[in-house]
């Protein structure tokens, strides 16, 4: 089988499952509409106040919501004893990886795709435009990576999904302030070249991120 | 196989005898050039001389974060124990100084700011870095297989120290995107002298943190031995069949 078939085989799998159960996207998606509740209860997010905090509020459901996805993934690889047999099977890591990240990145986009209009809705913002959506990619891209590494050493350690915000969050911070500030230029009605610096940011990032995962993944799933 | 360093008496460690001797030398006098050599700052006054240590510790935060990324690249590619304990050491030790590192600026951001904490770039950094060097300590605790604990810190160590200079970057222009009035009038007048106390205090903190980075992986070493001689002490004459 050619690479890109394994790639496919594996995020075919898990939609898949995914369709089968619909516990992760179900529960990201629970978890985001109450993390945005809980925001604007905190913040008393109303009018201009909730204009400005929304790209805030937005990643931060994001990052939160994207850890719950990303331990589930990976937990139910280690239950099912799925990860075994796809480690047995003739597949090079890295297409077991590649394969993970981007069914990870799959869902999260689904539950990012359903949180926009809600956030247009409730905080009265613009979310749904063409280049808010690839700031959103991009980050996503970067996170959905490095999520994905760290969740399968959180799956072998004793702590399991504690452990996975912990290790993943100060990492994810680059992302965070990138991808927010990005978005708070593009709402403010900045154009592409004032953003430039916070773009390259998120590629430099996925970049990074992808080409590190890449060569250590295979020391991860070493059994 | 037990280590020749394990074996040897502290007294009979000539390179960390050598080291303790340089470090405690090299802290005494950049304590004094710190406190009598450099000049009083003008604004911030004596206050400032926090700078020195502030400044030294922080380059050390970041320096041991560093030896811990290359020892879990040559970990990784070799599987040897002794390049798995340089970096856990080095994880250690370096998260003594980042902690000193946030602790004195904090305590320097008070009187010249008027608040203890202003998320300042280079502060702000340094405390993920304290994040990440925490996470690392917390995923070591968190494996029971020695190996596999020695494999997924390596390659923890190798992301999250990647992952630092982007941060530093992003960080840094949010930070000059929103002027910060607070840290904008941070200019200090910088004199020669205070050029060469800061190089004696950092030169001073990069020995101790070798001083204890020798003696913290001859610590490791010593329980590695420790552990060996317990496991042999248990297999025993009764089960390692030696009954005639």
């Amino acid at each position: 089988m050619s690479f890109l078939r394994k790639v496919r085989a594996i995020i075919g799998k898990d939609i898949t499952a995914e369709l089968h159960t619909k516990e992760m996207v179900s529960a990201m998606l629970v978890f985001s509409a109450l993390a945005m509740l809980i925001f604007s209860f905190a913040l008393d997010l109303r009018g201009a106040m909730a204009e400005a905090a929304a790209p805030g509020v937005l990643w931060s459901t994001i990052a939160f919501a994207g850890t719950l996805g990303l331990s589930r993934s990976m937990a139910r690889e280690e239950q099912s004893g799925c990860i075994d047999g796809l480690l047995l099977a003739p597949t090079d890591r890295t297409a077991i990886f590649i394969g993970k990240a981007t069914g990870n990145l799959v869902f999260m986009t689904v539950v990012e795709i359903a949180l926009l209009p809600l956030f247009s809705v409730l905080f009265d913002v613009a979310l749904i435009r063409p280049r808010i959506l690839v700031v959103l990619l991009l980050g996503t891209v970067g996170y959905a990576a490095v999520g994905t590494l760290l969740a399968a050493i959180a799956v072998n350690t004793r702590a399991r999904e504690v452990m996975l915000p912990v290790l993943l969050l100060p990492l994810a911070i680059p992302v965070l302030i990138g991808a927010v500030q990005a978005t708070v230029g593009l709402l403010d009605g900045a154009d592409w070249g004032q953003l430039g610096g916070w773009i390259q940011l998120l590629v430099v990032y996925d970049l990074v991120i992808l080409a590190v995962s890449l060569l250590t993944f295979e020391y991860v799933v070493e059994s | 196989m037990i280590d020749e360093t394990t074996t040897r008496k502290p007294t009979q460690d000539l390179t960390g005898l050598l080291l303790a001797g340089a470090s405690s030398a090299f802290v005494i006098i950049a304590v004094g050039m710190v406190f009598l050599y450099a000049p009083r700052e003008l604004t911030m006054g004596n206050v400032q001389r926090i700078f020195y240590f502030h400044v030294a510790s922080a380059w050390v935060g970041f320096f041991g974060f560093f030896i811990t990324f290359l020892s879990g690249i040559v970990y990784l590619m070799t599987g040897r124990r002794s390049w798995d304990i340089v970096g856990l050491s080095s994880v250690e030790v370096g998260l003594t100084f980042i902690v000193m590192t946030v602790v004195t600026g904090a305590l320097w951001a008070k009187p010249a700011w008027g608040t203890y904490w202003t998320w300042e770039p280079r502060l702000t950094v340094s405390s993920v870095q304290l994040l990440i060097y925490v996470a690392y300590g917390m995923l070591r605790a968190s494996i029971e297989s020695p190996e596999r604990e020695a494999r997924f810190a390596a390659v923890y160590g190798i992301v999250a120290f990647v992952t630092v200079p982007l941060s530093w970057f992003a960080i840094r222009w949010w930070r000059t995107i929103h002027p910060d009035i607070l840290t904008g009038g941070e200019g200090m007048a910088v004199t020669p002298r205070m050029i060469q106390t800061l190089i004696v205090s950092i030169v001073a903190f990069t020995t101790l943190y070798a001083t204890l980075l020798r003696q913290r992986i001859r610590l490791e070493r010593a329980r590695d031995a420790l552990t060996r001689l317990k496991l042999r002490l248990e297999r025993g004459p009764l089960s390692g069949g030696s009954f005639t």
